[in-house]
């Protein structure tokens, strides 16, 4: 009966084959990172933004909003990717100031910035083949609310970042389940993503910053892991902590994602223990 | 840093590199035996039917015949007591052309139905470990 069912349904369906845009598996294209970049939350993997193979554009828009004790960030944003190969991202940022505004009388209640990007994997595979994914970006960055990082010593209101980074996927590595691995550099003098400016009164040259992640996929739909993302330290006023956090990935489809995290993200601007929640949700298509 | 971006370089090269023939059944104990891998290669195919991205690849495909040959390499794979008789992977699909997103596409009908047989996990990502590992035999061919 099975194999009669079988052999009927495959007679029945034969249509001309449709050109496909999700060529990849689920949660291949990640979640989108704070920058924009296909990622993870607070850092972007090597993988490329959608679904898209080789032959196919995939696209993703996005919003995020971490939640601080005394601040709180919003970004939206959209990236495009071609082939499997490139990704183009935007991403704008609300850096809001919450108590600082009225502890300091700032001028100014929230600062924003603009992120352009541009990703290429190199070479190598998240799944497949012997080498990882391996993917080389630069970030154009446009501060928009210049007077208060320039008052506290920021040197430059615009700057390109660059990153090059790995990702792998070890197949049933943690006990059976499949282990996501991402680690990169970034070369940036970017204070606070950029949003305090670029460069500042400590130091005005571009630091070597190391940033990973490593998560544990329960089937193909959930992920828990954790992020780390290394800051350089160029303003005397505050220091700039790195960033760290714990996320749960949620893939139900190939046209959503939801992140929920317990962010780190320490000493912001003169204020401590900014530890808070960080959700994003992300469309394919 | 250079040892960091080197060390991050070799582990993610070494472990990308493992693959060891099954050397126990315990795989194919996991699956089910027998009875299991035909219940996940029966509803494979059945998915594959669904399937309009790939199933055009099956029009002139003697279906009886390939799912004897999908169980037995299955059952291989899982290093089950069987033979298979079959034509090697890059010889069984020449002339096919088949894109990296359809053997995505199959892969995913193959967890399809490993999900819906209830395969734990571990045991799913074990053979899909193994098959992975033949993609290069069997894409753009």
């Amino acid at each position: 009966m099975r194999k009669a069912l079988l052999l009927c349904s495959l007679a029945l369906c034969w249509q001309p084959s449709v050109h496909a845009s999700e060529g990849r598996l689920l949660a291949t294209g990640g979640a989108s990172s704070i920058d924009g970049a296909a990622g993870g939350g607070i850092t972007p993997w090597a993988v490329l933004s959608g679904y898209g193979e080789e032959g196919e554009w995939g696209a993703t828009a996005f919003a995020t909003r971490v939640d601080l004790p005394d601040y709180r960030l919003d970004v939206a944003g959209m990236a495009a990717s071609y082939g499997n190969r490139i990704e183009f991202s935007y991403a704008r940022q609300r850096f809001d100031l919450g108590s600082l505004v009225h502890k300091l009388g700032l001028p100014e209640d929230s600062l924003s910035q603009d992120v352009f990007g541009v990703k290429a994997r190199l070479f190598g595979d998240l799944i497949y083949d012997q080498l990882p994914q391996v993917a080389l970006g630069l970030a154009y960055k446009r501060q928009k609310d210049f007077l208060i990082p320039s008052l506290v010593g920021a040197q430059r209101d615009e700057d390109v970042e660059g990153y090059l980074t790995a990702s792998r996927l070890f197949m049933g590595a943690a006990f059976g389940y499949n282990l996501l691995i991402n680690g990169g550099v970034r070369y940036s003098r970017a204070n606070e993503l950029g949003l305090l400016g670029f460069g500042g009164d400590r130091r005005d040259s571009r630091s070597l910053l190391k940033e990973g992640s490593v998560a544990v996929l329960f089937n193909p739909r959930w992920a828990l892991g954790v992020e780390y993302r290394e800051k350089p330290d160029n303003l005397s006023f505050a220091g700039e902590s790195d960033w760290a956090d714990v996320f749960l990935g949620y893939f139900p489809n190939k046209h959503l994602a939801i992140v929920l995290a317990y962010a780190r993200l320490g000493e912001i601007a003169t204020l401590d223990n900014q530890n808070g929640t960080y959700l994003s949700v992300q469309g394919s298509f | 840093m250079r040892l960091y971006v080197l060390g991050m370089a070799l582990l993610l090269g070494a472990c990308a590199g493992q693959q060891q023939p099954a050397r126990d059944d315990s795989l194919y104990q996991a699956l089910g035996g027998k009875p299991g891998i035909s219940r996940i290669v029966e509803g494979m195919l059945l998915n594959v039917a669904r399937d309009e991205r790939i199933v055009a690849h099956f029009r002139n495909v003697n279906i009886e015949l390939l799912r004897r040959q999908l169980i037995d390499r299955f059952c291989v794979e899982a290093g089950g007591p069987c033979t298979y008789t079959g034509d090697d992977m890059a010889e069984a699909h020449k002339g096919q052309n088949i894109s990296r997103s359809e053997f995505n596409a199959l892969v995913e009908d193959l967890i399809k139905a490993m999900e819906a047989q209830g395969v734990p996990v571990p045991a799913q990502n074990r053979l899909l470990a193994r098959l992975a590992a033949q993609r290069g035999e069997v894409i753009d061919k």
